[in-house]
């Protein structure tokens, strides 16, 4: 039974969103934890403020989830130490691509979603695969609700098409508490149809005021 | 109580709970030598921590973090500990429970449950679970999930230890026995119209 390797991952559930702005970045998970058919728990956080102007947020497998925040946590105060300044948010996405493919052969079964402020202080959200595949985007969604919000964040924040001559930004001009009511939008119908999102969403608003945190109830069942 | 072997029920005197330190509980479920050998781990973990002879000593906390980081550490490396640990106790007056899976998994709650007891026992601890419960409502509560996987569970036997833990110490239980009802009618003369069969 243990000969098979399946038995080493398992799916926790749960989806990750994050939109970006002119000037802030919004970056939102739900706070259930299940497995199979049950529900672990109803508050579980999978949000980790990495640093005071980046944000990460991951879904799947839980194990792998907590093991790559911490190495991340860890490796960004060692950056600290040796370059006397916090880690800004292109530099930590280019570093999680870095610790996702290092385990290319033995994924980190995660899916991830980076929001933060770049050195302009424009929002910025990367969004990743398991393996370390990145790339910058004005608003994205991973998780098993992810592709019941992706099209609706398609149509709502209206994305350039990335083959345009003058190249457009993709951040969305919404402000803030627009792009805020839009996450808690996608989410509750998200939770309508997905049985592994649900019970509370976790919002996290980096601005350049700082880093902002809000709870909204989701639907429990 | 029971520790099964396949489907023998091997050994009924399996004592599934044990302290660690001054301020923690520890529940297994699954391979018993895995959590004999954890039980090592801890005490190397513990032993080390007293010599340190600081009057710091190691929390719930501290203990489930350690057992989760074990646990996947083992689990990256292919050799499992099959084992759902659930983790409790208190300290400086913060209580403290979670549990922790056999690849890692971990979380922290008011109730937790291992293996069956997510699907009988946890509707029943959110129901009825609430802030600021007596131990003796604790222990009803407790009472009413083990019947419900006695009656339901078929690894289970009719044996129980109780354990808890507060500021002052630990208290385990003798094992002791649940009343079960079985004298529902359709018990009775199972065998009534296909005498010979069980």
């Amino acid at each position: 039974m243990a000969l098979r390797g399946d038995w080493v991952y398992e799916n926790n559930g749960g989806t990750c969103v994050a939109i970006a702005g002119a000037d802030y970045t919004v970056v939102a998970a739900d706070t259930r934890l299940s497995v199979g058919y049950s529900i672990y728990t109803r508050e579980f956080s999978k949000i980790c403020t990495l640093a005071d102007k980046c944000v990460l947020a991951s879904s799947g497998f839980q194990g792998d989830m907590k093991a790559l925040q911490k190495n991340l946590c860890a490796r960004h105060l060692i950056y600290q130490h040796q370059q006397n300044k916090k880690m800004s948010c292109p530099a930590m996405a280019q570093h999680l691509s870095n610790t996702l493919y290092y385990k290319r052969f033995f994924p980190y079964y995660t899916f991830n979603i980076l929001g933060g402020l770049d050195n302009e202080g424009k929002g910025c959200v990367y969004t990743y695969d398991a393996v370390g595949s990145y790339e910058r985007v004005g608003y994205s969604c991973q998780g098993t609700g992810g592709t019941l919000i992706m099209p609706v964040l398609d149509n709502q924040l209206k994305s350039p098409s990335p083959l345009l001559l003058a190249a457009r930004d993709a951040v969305t001009p919404l402000s803030e508490s627009e792009a805020v009511d839009l996450v808690k939008d996608v989410f509750a119908s998200a939770t309508e149809r997905d049985i592994y999102t649900g019970d509370k969403l976790e919002i996290i608003i980096v601005n350049a005021a700082g880093i902002r945190r809000e709870f909204i109830d989701l639907r429990k069942d | 109580m029971a520790g099964s072997y396949g489907s023998t029920l091997r050994y009924k005197n399996v004592e599934r709970i044990k302290s660690i330190g001054k301020h923690t509980l520890l529940g297994a479920s699954g391979e018993v030598s895995d959590f004999q050998e954890i039980l090592r781990y801890l005490d190397e973990l513990i032993i080390y921590d007293n010599m340190w002879d600081d009057g710091n000593s190691l929390g719930p906390k501290e203990v489930h973090n350690y057992l989760t980081r074990v646990m996947y550490n083992r689990r990256n490396k292919f050799d499992p500990l099959f084992n759902s640990l659930v983790v409790g106790g208190v300290k400086n007056g913060q209580k403290y429970l979670g549990m922790v899976g056999m690849i890692g998994t971990h979380y922290e709650d008011n109730h937790v449950a291992t293996g069956f007891g997510n699907h009988l026992a946890r509707p029943l601890m959110r129901a009825e679970w609430h802030e600021d419960m007596s131990f003796e409502e604790a222990v009803k509560l407790l009472e009413k999930c083990l019947l419900v996987l006695l009656y339901r569970d078929r690894s289970a036997i009719n044996k129980f230890q109780i354990a808890k833990i507060t500021e002052e110490g630990v208290t385990i239980s003798e094992p002791y026995a649940l009343k079960t009802f079985w004298g529902f009618l359709a018990f009775q003369n199972p065998t009534k119209g296909a005498e010979g069969s069980w």
